[in-house]
């Protein structure tokens, strides 16, 4: 009898094992502690099946990556701040940076903190020297608290083998007036685990901005990071995440704030690169009175897919939470948005809004959104909604009536969409720039 | 030579429909010169104006229409702007994002490029000034440059940034689609010396209204009636005053008795 053998169809795995886990921690003489937790994290990993058909899976095919290229774990070769584009490592706001990281392969090529944010005892540095100088910091919060290595097969992964990151941490009762700059650029293809710990302390206030980037490479790359921003009572950040990889980059990523009594995150999160891009960004509300702004922007074009699966947590009452997404899709790119607002049992007269609104600049590309409330409380003001538009004729003829021509007059209806959202930018720099990436898009 | 735009035998269509809605318009504007055109409702008078400016959801079937011997039927929207033509909307439409200020500038730039394509554009103190004599000669907030285009403005704002943007682009003829709808009487006589302080030896336009009180305000030089597709009186001011006593019956009524004799 013929066997009829079908190839399987589930995702492959990558080949990492036991003995990679311990020769990151080898290769950085790595405290105790964190040895531990990184071999738990691999057993959780190594018991957590290839995600899939799970309800947050299921919409979103990485089958085609190939793990042979994309797990190989990038190797720093040398090269310096120099191949790092000029647009990426320009200040933020006026002449000089108020801290600037940036690395390049995982390796730290330039760390600059401002006088007078050191004075003021502002830590801004990579993960690995704040594991040496600022131990007790870095275990205290560093993936105990936002992501967990139970979060999901990749952020086990990442919490088993991260490689590098950035820690970031603003003492109570600090102001930092000038942001803090990141910037992560690779120059050849294979894995990349970076990590970003943010805590800013009670009463403490932060700007920041982290860039991911990469240049064409020979092969695919996968991003399995995590972003970790934890701000205490009465605290404030204001975070920006600008993602433009290349485009044979699988970037898997979890990413979550959590927000004290009283305090404010404000936190824009820009996806334009990468082949495919698996983001979970989450915010928790666990303090009385927080406040969270979650805002995001992506345009995905060409054979682009990009699922961004969204949370609010209301747990604690009087919490208010806000995201507002828009994206824009052209080509044959497909883009996912699902979201969710949760609460715990009572928590009353919490604020959780949601919308997803979308740009359709093609026949052939898809937007998907899907909202949703699991809320266990009755006084609330909940509530979501998701739009669907293409560019229509009527605007275009307006515009291109009083003289400027077609596709000028698309090019503004598209930049006036994504107005709105690049505002909450608080970098008149970084939002021209974004607009001019945006208008290369749809130009391109 | 005087500009000169010359709409000859029109006749046209909801775009895709066979109804004709146009049936044999002739009109004849010159610069320098304020024709009104009224109509009852359904005569086809914002079916002209979409015509003219090229509206594509509706289709020309047959005619001419001219600007300085021009045929305009033949030109994109934006290129019948750039030779001279302004609609001002009867219904503008809301562009969120793009500020009326940024807007102004981009079809500014857009007519320098397309006389000149190595031009760098207005340069942007210039435009500024620009902007600030025009909305102070027509009364308007300066913050209105800021606000996105029509996006929440009243509909006296909505009327006014029109004329705004009429008055800083300078056309030859423009085409005012019943701007008068919808205005109270202070906001009409501010749209209207807008428009006033507009038109002269430097622009003709054609005043599209169906009622004669706008043009208590904006005196024409003509006055043409639109009756089912087509001009079927013409004449001095004096027409709006008998219209506004009679009424369009009086015209339906004429132009049926006159269909009938020539049946």
């Amino acid at each position: 009898m013929a066997v009829v053998r079908r190839r399987s169809a589930l995702p492959q795995a990558p080949s990492y094992s036991l003995a990679d886990v311990q020769s990151v921690s080898d290769a950085h003489d790595e405290p105790a502690w964190l040895r531990a937790r990184r071999r738990q994290a691999w057993e959780i990993y190594r018991n957590t099946p290839m995600p899939y058909q799970e309800e947050e899976w299921r919409r979103t095919d990485y089958r085609h990556i190939r793990w042979d290229e994309a797990e190989r774990l990038i190797q720093a070769n040398g090269a310096t701040a120099a191949v790092v584009p000029a647009k990426n490592l320009e200040p933020l706001t006026g002449a000089e940076q108020g801290g600037l990281l940036v690395f390049v392969d995982g390796k730290v090529v330039r760390s600059e903190l401002a006088q007078s944010l050191a004075r003021q005892g502002v830590i801004f540095s990579d993960l690995r020297t704040a594991l040496r100088d600022h131990s007790e910091l870095v275990e205290r919060r560093l993936m105990t608290q936002a992501v967990r290595a139970t979060d999901g097969k990749f952020a086990a992964l990442h919490a088993a083998l991260w490689d590098y990151g950035v820690f970031v941490y603003v003492p109570r009762n600090t102001i930092a007036e000038l942001p803090l700059h990141v910037v992560c650029y690779n120059t050849s293809a294979g894995a990349a685990m970076g990590h970003v710990l943010v805590v800013v302390d009670e009463n403490a206030q932060a700007t920041m901005q982290v860039e991911y980037a990469s240049s064409e490479a020979a092969g695919q790359s996968a991003y399995i990071g995590a972003t970790e921003l934890i701000v205490g009572d009465a605290g404030a950040l204001r975070y920006v995440s600008l993602q433009d990889w290349n485009r044979d980059t699988f970037e898997f990523s979890h990413q979550r704030g959590i927000v004290g009594r009283d305090a404010q995150l404000d936190w824009v999160n820009g996806v334009m690169g990468s082949r495919l891009t698996k983001a979970f960004i989450e915010v928790d509300a666990v303090g009385q009175g927080a406040n969270a702004r979650v805002s995001g922007f992506f345009f995905a074009d060409h054979d682009q897919f990009f699922d961004l699966d969204t949370q609010q947590n209301h747990n604690a009452p009087l919490t208010n939470t806000d995201l507002l997404f828009k994206g824009a899709a052209r080509d044959r790119a497909r883009t996912l948005w699902q979201g969710m607002i949760k609460s715990l049992p009572q928590m009353q007269r919490i604020d959780g809004y949601q919308v997803c609104r979308n740009l359709l600049l093609s026949d052939e590309a898809r937007m998907d959104s899907i909202p949703g409330l699991e809320i266990e409380a009755d006084d609330v003001a909940c509530s979501h909604a998701a739009t669907f538009g293409t560019l229509e004729e009527e605007p275009i003829y307006y515009l291109m009536s009083r003289g400027v021509t077609r596709p000028q007059a698309q090019l503004m209806i598209i930049e006036g969409f994504f107005d709105e959202l690049l505002k909450r930018i608080p970098f008149e720099r970084v939002r021209q720039r974004l607009m001019a990436e945006i208008e290369a898009k749809i130009i391109g | 030579m005087v500009a000169t735009l010359e709409i000859r035998n029109l006749h046209a269509s909801v775009d895709g429909e066979a109804e004709m809605i146009l049936r044999g318009l002739d009109l004849t504007v010159k610069k320098g010169e304020i024709h009104a055109l009224m109509g009852p409702n359904g005569s086809g008078k914002s079916t002209l104006a979409n015509i003219l400016m090229g509206n594509p959801a509706y289709e020309v079937h047959e005619g001419e229409v001219l600007l300085d011997e021009e045929n305009l039927l033949e030109l994109e929207s934006d290129e019948r702007s750039r030779a001279g033509l302004f609609l001002a909307f009867q219904y503008p439409v809301a562009i969120p994002g793009v500020t009326l200020g940024n807007f102004l500038r981009h079809a500014i730039n857009a007519r320098m490029k397309a006389d000149d394509p190595d031009s760098k554009g207005i340069p942007i103190p210039k435009f500024a000034r620009l902007m600030r004599e025009k909305m102070t000669q027509l009364k308007i907030d300066h913050a209105f440059a800021g606000r996105y285009l029509n996006e929440g403005f009243s509909g006296g704002e909505k009327k006014r940034a029109e004329v705004l943007q009429m008055a800083v682009l300078e056309p030859e003829i423009a085409v005012l689609d019943e701007t008068d709808s919808g205005l109270d009487i202070d906001a009409l006589r501010i749209v209207a010396d807008g428009v006033n302080a507009l038109t002269g030896p430097n622009m003709g336009a054609l005043v599209i209204t169906h009622y004669q009180r706008m043009l208590n305000y904006i005196k024409p030089d003509y006055v043409h009636v639109l009756y089912d597709g087509r001009i079927v009186e013409s004449g001095g001011p004096e027409l709006a005053l008998e219209l506004e006593a009679k009424g369009y019956e009086w015209i339906r009524e004429r132009h049926e008795a006159l269909a009938q004799v020539q049946a």
